[in-house]
């Protein structure tokens, strides 16, 4: 049955609140909706605890005690990376809430582990046993998961509000609808299915569904983060490599800041290989390297590489807004939308307010989730349980891909043509990361005729209208995240103009963007200039 | 990417079906499951972190291995200990390695700030 039939759905259930998204953000929503006396259901498109990036990269969290001293030096920090439009109070509120919630997973029963010393330490993020004991808290806290089982589209009610999702359950082959008071958009950030570590579930698609209902994004030209891997592979961490020294193929040295602008490391491998070896680290830290952070020495065991003693390839992996920082456009401090009844939390909102411009890397990001999870499930709670038992007539949403603005039907497996299309338009560093002005129209021009395909595009089965879906999602976040570039006329954190090379004070603001069918980007003139903190 | 289930190992409890973010493999009548959409596996070696039979493995690889590639000879890769290595190393195997202590652990993660700051604390 498509998903698109005024059939009803094969599952039905009712919720106060229902979070779409499984990873940290979505269960620290769920989790705290459900402490809040909701009755909650959560799905995810793959398995909440094994889905999406914090689960199988472990991560480490931007946790800083309650002093004022550091947390000012830990804010000054990410202000100066990220292009002083971050919002100190936002950063506070997410240090002080993220230390909270970590101390109560440690009075939860977080496992601590064995040390080499024969103590017990507690290690927060170690992938991926996090992810896995966040499932068993949501669990235990009464809230129902559906895993494998990816939203499509919102339902709202005649005056708008959102009330609810449908979807499919891949394994279980059938549709479901989950009807709810409110709704908690988890998905992630997008990586254009990059093949990187745990991202190919991040294909935009919570952005789409809330664009659909009228949600407005920021920082969307912040896309364009590519993450460091060894050749080859999927291994994305990129904290040690602050330890590399990198060379190109004559062994001759590239120089170059890895924690703003990858530009120069990005240019180097345009021309040929490119080479990483940690000789930088200190000899009596390698061993303590090796056992904290397991999942990038499985890799370089199983390539059989030494990474201290030998330099060894590297290439490129497009993490997009997983490490780069446009999201939906929240209006409030409890990451609300904007739109009655839907809230955004984690890598799918904008995380500019405390990172600006600069990769978070894995910690704020984490710390992000954490915190605003917690505060979009709580507010969602809250107007969920206000409007339990309205009763109202709910239609769905979602257009591209899954209800075809002309009737037409795409053909079995075109989706692999609109995928590759729109990969040949963000994973090239070219386009993505040198932007100029030409590169950018090119691109979105090629970008508006993929938007229109996938307008008029519907796959047959269940699963090749996911792939659709998906494809809409990935194409609409590109075009936002290219209209914006466009307007943001000069070079600041990882957007690199290649004809706008210097940073222009005049810009030290935010760009908002939206629309479907006619995309667009402006300066965010409810913001205003962002307040500059002395760096 | 993945590309072993062992038949030999497998036990056919389908947790690897069950727990692949992107629905990878197939559950099959007679025993071990199978991968049905290697192209949708994103090498991040959960499935290889959760078998409890040490029966899959992993490629580091992004793409698929060629034929002759060591990560696709079952019998190599049993002998040289790599079936099971990322449970291994995340300490779901018996017995977890040990983690190093608070000490040492902060004073690396001390040194990566250093390090993201551009103002680091030990060279």
């Amino acid at each position: 049955m498509p998903v698109n039939s005024s059939l009803r759905a094969e599952l039905t259930l009712e919720a106060d609140v229902l979070v779409i998204g499984g990873g940290p953000a979505g269960a620290w929503a769920a989790l705290t909706a459900a402490r809040e006396g909701a009755r909650v259901v959560l799905v995810d498109k793959g398995y909440c605890g094994t889905s999406g990036v914090a689960a199988t990269a472990g991560v480490g969290h931007w946790a800083v005690p309650p002093d004022e001293t550091l947390r000012g030096e830990a804010m000054a920090l990410r202000t100066r990376l990220g292009g002083f439009i971050t919002d100190p109070v936002w950063q506070a509120r997410v240090l002080d809430e993220t230390w909270r919630r970590l101390e109560e997973l440690g009075r939860a029963g977080y496992p601590t582990s064995r040390d080499d010393a024969g103590g017990s330490v507690l290690r927060i993020g170690q992938a991926p046993h996090y992810m896995r004991f966040m499932r068993g808290l949501v669990q235990r806290a009464g809230v129902s998961i559906l895993d494998h089982s990816p939203a499509f589209e919102l339902l709202a009610d005649p005056e708008g509000t959102v009330a609810g999702a449908r979807g499919i359950q891949r394994q279980k082959r059938r549709t479901w609808e989950v009807r709810a008071g409110a709704v908690v958009v988890a998905t992630g950030g997008c990586t254009w299915k990059s093949k990187s570590l745990g991202g190919d579930v991040n294909t935009g698609d919570g952005q789409l569904f809330a664009a659909e209902v009228g949600a407005r994004l920021s920082g969307m030209e912040f896309s364009s983060f590519f993450g460091i891997v060894p050749k080859g592979t999927s291994m994305d961490k990129n904290g040690y490599f602050g330890f590399a020294t990198f060379t190109r193929d004559d062994g001759s040295p590239i120089e170059g800041q890895l924690f703003g602008s990858r530009a120069p490391l990005l240019k180097a491998s345009l021309d040929g290989g490119v080479y990483a070896q940690f000789d930088r680290a200190p000899e009596h830290l390698r061993p303590v390297m090796r056992a904290a952070m397991p999942n990038f020495f499985m890799v370089m065991d199983k390539i059989g590489a030494d990474p201290f003693a030998r330099r060894f390839a590297i290439d490129f992996v497009l993490e997009g807004t997983v490490r780069g920082t446009g999201g939906l456009r929240v209006v409030d401090s409890e990451c609300w939308t904007g739109v009655p009844g839907l809230f955004a939390a984690g890598d799918t909102a904008s995380r500019e307010v405390i990172v600006g411009g600069a990769t978070g890397a894995g910690a704020p990001n984490a710390a992000w989730a954490v915190s605003s999870g917690t505060w979009a499930g709580r507010a969602a709670a809250r107007h969920g349980q206000l409007v339990r038992g309205r009763r109202a007539d709910l239609v769905g949403t979602g257009g591209a891909g899954i209800r075809p603005a002309h009737g037409a039907a795409g053909a079995k497996g075109a989706w692999r043509e609109l995928l590759r299309a729109v990969q040949a338009e963000t994973h090239s560093i070219e386009i993505n990361v040198f932007r100029t002005d030409e590169r950018l129209r090119r691109s979105l021009a090629a970008l508006d005729g993929l938007w229109r395909g996938a307008r008029t595009s519907i796959g047959g089965e269940l699963d090749e209208q996911l792939r659709v879906r998906e494809c809409a999602a990935m194409i609409a976040m590109a075009r936002w995240s290219y209209a914006s570039a466009l307007v943001r006329t000069e070079t600041r954190a990882m957007h690199t103009r290649e004809d706008y090379p210097a940073t222009d004070e005049a810009q030290q603001h935010r760009i908002v963007s939206g629309g479907l069918d006619d995309v667009w980007a402006t300066v965010d003139a409810a913001e205003g200039p962002c307040e500059r903190l002395a760096s | 990417m993945i590309e072993i289930v062992s038949q030999e190992r497998c036990t056919g409890c389908n947790i690897c079906v069950r727990v692949c973010p992107t629905n990878v493999f197939d559950a099959s009548d007679d025993g071990a499951p199978v991968i049905a959409r290697q192209e949708d596996c994103q090498t991040c070696f959960q499935c290889e972190a959760y078998c409890p039979a040490d029966a899959l493995f992993v490629a580091p690889l992004r793409t698929p291995s060629p034929e002759e590639s060591v990560w696709r000879d079952e019998a190599a890769l049993v002998a040289s200990g790599q079936l099971g290595l990322y449970r291994a190393r995340v300490g779901w195997g018996d017995p977890a390695p040990p983690l190093p202590s608070d000490a040492a652990f902060s004073e690396l993660m001390d040194t990566i700030r250093g390090n993201i700051s551009g103002r680091p604390k030990k060279r």
